[in-house]
């Protein structure tokens, strides 16, 4: 009874909800089986899972911005107070 | 480097120049790229210079870390002039700590934590993470039949992707769909996505358990697939 219950395909709908827990390993072994045998089975799930991965991409491509110069000059002066007041620093 | 429109210079290290989003001149994403990596000096070997007060190496690490931190302020005081304080004030403990700081953590994580704690001060509140919403859920349950699977086939965007073209609009529109996001799975979504930190990492600058870690970036990263799916189809 059990071992039929754990082999249960996942519903789609559970699925979704673990990709996180997949993608940051937190899964238990025998959970991240169970969601690898669905996203074999079910091509939705699998471009779902894909989606996440382009996603967290995305993020870590997001550009870097400067500070303009004024903010720059302003840090700068800053640091020169700090170093003036506790020159150990 | 670029100078942009509103005065503010932008560093990107992939990517040719990608359209700009229509909301116009805010942030304009020119970029430039990286032409090597033996011009940049690493955190650590700033942290040793900066021990020995030394300016350049200061304004290095403030083109390259203050604008994130006043965005990470902001995702905690609300107002940008307070979270542009709360900035400042971490430089300065930056300055007068880091004779003490002993490099057991990296620098980044350590100037993340001070400016989190800062803006925890300033907001004059202890900022509750808890992980929102339980019902709050990744996908809309009208995608789904009543048996739990999709209830038609699912828009595979992916393999346009491919196409430089859309991973180009893709990057441009990732921070305005982050901005947009609640503001605790923004600060998750940003320390553990953009910067790259580890979960244990982003658990230690937050003081959150890994379990409210994994929750709210799961919340903010659904959210984010689910608003290239719109942008994406809408395009």
């Amino acid at each position: 009874m059990t071992v039929r219950l754990l082999n249960r395909d996942l519903e789609c709908q559970q699925a979704v909800e673990l990709v996180t827990d997949y993608l940051e390993g937190a899964l238990t072994p025998r959970q991240r089986r169970r969601f690898e045998r669905h996203i074999r089975r079910c091509p939705n799930c699998r471009a779902y899972l894909e989606q996440m991965r382009l996603t967290i991409a995305a993020a870590a491509g997001a550009p870097i911005e400067l500070p303009d110069a004024e903010t720059r000059d302003d840090l700068v002066q800053l640091f020169r107070r700090v170093r003036r007041d506790s020159p150990d620093a | 480097m670029v100078q942009s429109s509103s005065g503010s210079r932008l560093l990107q290290t992939s990517f040719v120049d990608g359209p700009v989003p229509a909301s116009g001149g805010r942030r304009r994403l020119a970029r430039w790229r990286q032409v090597g990596s033996s011009a940049v000096r690493s955190d650590e070997e700033l942290t040793g210079l900066l021990r020995h007060g030394d300016e350049d190496a200061f304004t290095e690490l403030v083109d390259r870390y203050h604008l994130r931190i006043v965005g990470l302020a902001q995702s905690v005081v609300g107002s940008r002039e307070t979270a542009e304080d709360v900035a400042q004030d971490t430089w300065v403990a930056v300055l007068r700590g880091v004779n003490e700081f002993e490099g057991r953590s990296a620098l980044r994580t350590w100037l993340f934590r001070v400016c989190i704690n800062r803006a925890r001060s300033a907001a004059g509140r202890e900022h509750r993470y808890v992980a929102g919403d339980t019902a709050e859920r990744a996908v809309d349950p009208r995608r789904f039949d009543a048996s739990g699977q999709w209830a038609s086939p699912l828009d595979d965007w992916t393999e346009a992707i491919d196409s430089r073209m859309v991973a180009a609009t893709l990057a441009v529109h990732v921070r305005e769909a982050i901005e947009d996001l609640p503001d605790v799975q923004r600060q998750v979504v940003t320390l553990r996505d953009v910067e790259g930190l580890s979960s244990d990492e982003v658990c230690e600058v937050l003081s959150i358990s890994a379990g409210n870690e994994r929750v709210l970036l799961h919340r903010g990263r659904s959210r984010l697939r689910a608003l290239f799916e719109i942008q994406l189809r809408g395009g």
